[in-house]
């Protein structure tokens, strides 16, 4: 998915003069050719989180479209009161564009995990969030954020499905349960695992890869009794929108995703998937007792 | 620089008056207003008429904390009627204890919180560069105190080593730092390759010289001390 964003971006920097790349270091080598041709447009601050987000708020102020781009935790975490302020504020918008989600980066330790990014982005109005699950599911959103001018967060993860499927972003079918069969809701890159742990189940399973704005339309077309929602970001995070969608039918939903605890344990990103239940054998074990409670 | 007939302070005074209902502080209690009056009277290329003119100078008021003599100042030049100064942070007020650029023609940043002006002065400079308006200068207004934060450092940094000339930081210095600034504020920028001078934040015509002698080679700082907080 980086690969493809630089790619992409890359493009885009040379066919549209309006947009901008503002980095702070990360990933910079890759961008150096595209630095090369256009240098007032690809502007490494160095590893000056604040400043990027301040630098990406002023390009807007002058009619600029700037994406922004870091691991998430510097990006979105580090940098949380210049997102609010130096760009909501402002009443202007962005393109962020993240890796290192979750526990991508697993070996590094907890500096460089965000769980917690999507819902940092929740405690502010407006933004579209897209959750690739796979490399192909990266440039059609890219695209139609830097063409627009609204609050755009893409958050880019190793962790990806077999295959891509691109859409528009509101829920669809994947594979279809009986009538009335409980859903489950899958985001992002944790599709394959939720296909895998629900084989022999009657559940419907769909798929989206941008959770804002949900998709409540689709989810109560396809919505019975029980929903479950599984997202590669802490967990709950999207619980109150299907909760408020839902709001007039009685239903039970059960929240899956990455735990609030700091573990202090390095491994793989694999590894982690397990420990917060999300690997297919854990995401089993929870689906199985929400729906047929012992 | 555009020469305009300077506005008589006595107005400006009365609009502050207007503004705060306090009759027993003198304007001086203001320690940006002569900052303010100069910018605005005597360097900034910014028209009423046409606030968002995109070859316009910019100024960003980073230190949002008391906007009464900012208010008062762009009143006086006609950004927005008189009668607003009226109900200072009503629940129908345009006009906060903090400004905000969504509600106030003339306002080119809503700021408050500390540390955020230079960042964004930084942006907009780039932006201007970029799309080939090179003739824009930003000022942005910062406090001694305001220079604190550290987000301030990372934008003096950057803006030092790129060379970004169109910028002028001007930090009003009252003393109201904390730890204060042992070996001057001015140093904290010169050592990052601005340019720098220290001024009476006072006199009216140092400050007219200091804020237009930039080199156009390198961000330049006015430091413009005033009488130290109360």
């Amino acid at each position: 998915m980086r690969e493809t964003f630089i790619d992409t971006t890359s493009a885009i920097l040379t066919e549209e003069p309006r947009t901008a790349l503002v980095l702070a270091d990360i990933s910079a080598a890759a961008f150096a050719p595209a630095a090369r041709r256009h240098p007032d447009r690809v502007l490494n601050v160095g590893i000056r989180e604040q400043l990027m987000i301040g630098v990406a708020g002023g390009l807007a102020l002058t009619g600029l479209r700037p994406i922004v781009h870091s691991y998430a935790t510097f990006l979105v975490d580090r940098a949380y009161e210049q997102i609010k302020l130096d760009l909501d504020h402002q009443g202007v918008g962005a393109v962020l564009v993240s890796v290192g989600a979750s526990y991508d980066g697993a070996s590094m330790g907890r500096t460089h995990m965000s769980p917690q990014d999507v819902a940092l982005l929740d405690t502010l109005g407006g933004w579209t969030v897209h959750v690739p699950g796979h490399a192909g599911e990266v440039t059609g959103p890219l695209r139609t954020a830097v063409a627009g001018d609204g609050a755009v967060y893409l958050r880019l993860s190793t962790q990806t499905n077999d295959r891509a499927r691109p859409g528009d972003g509101s829920l669809a079918v994947v594979r279809p349960g009986g009538a009335g069969a409980p859903l489950v809701v899958a985001v992002g890159p944790v599709l394959d695992e939720v296909l895998a742990a629900v084989a022999g189940l009657d559940v419907t399973v769909a798929y989206t890869n941008r959770p804002r704005p949900f998709d409540t339309v689709g989810l109560r077309a396809l919505a019975g009794t029980e929903v479950v929602l599984v997202e590669p970001y802490l967990a709950g995070t999207s619980s109150r929108l299907v909760d408020a969608a839902l709001a007039d039918r009685p239903h039970r939903l059960l929240s899956l995703g990455v735990g609030r605890e700091d573990l202090h344990r390095y491994g793989s990103a694999a590894d982690h998937a397990r420990w917060h239940g999300l690997d297919a054998a854990g995401l089993r074990h929870s689906i199985s007792a929400f729906l047929d409670p012992a | 620089m555009r020469t305009t007939t300077a506005t008589d302070r006595r107005r400006i005074e009365a609009l502050l008056r207007r503004l705060t209902g306090d009759e027993k502080h003198a304007p001086s209690a203001h320690s940006t207003l002569d900052v303010l009056q100069v910018l605005y009277e005597r360097v900034l290329d910014v028209d009423p008429e046409h606030p968002d003119d995109p070859d316009r100078d910019r100024f960003l008021l980073s230190k949002g904390h008391g906007p009464a003599a900012y208010y008062a100042v762009l009143a006086a030049r006609g950004f927005f009627p008189e009668h607003w100064l009226d109900d200072l942070a009503g629940p129908d007020s345009p006009l906060g204890h903090h400004p905000d650029r969504l509600l106030v023609p003339g306002v080119e940043i809503g700021s408050g919180s500390l540390g955020h002006g230079l960042g964004l002065g930084v942006g907009i400079a780039l932006g201007l560069r970029a799309q080939g308006l090179l003739r824009p200068r930003i000022f942005v207004l910062l406090g001694d105190a305001e220079l604190d934060e550290g987000s301030n450092h990372e934008a003096v940094a950057y803006a030092g080593a790129t060379g970004l000339a169109s910028i002028t930081a001007i930090v009003v210095d009252n003393r109201s730092a904390t730890h204060g600034w042992p070996g001057g504020l001015a140093s904290r920028f010169t050592v990052n390759g601005w340019t720098g001078v220290t001024v009476d934040g006072r006199d009216q015509d140092a400050l007219a010289a200091a804020l237009t002698g930039h080199d156009n080679r390198r961000p330049h700082v006015v430091v413009a001390v005033t009488e130290p907080k109360e």
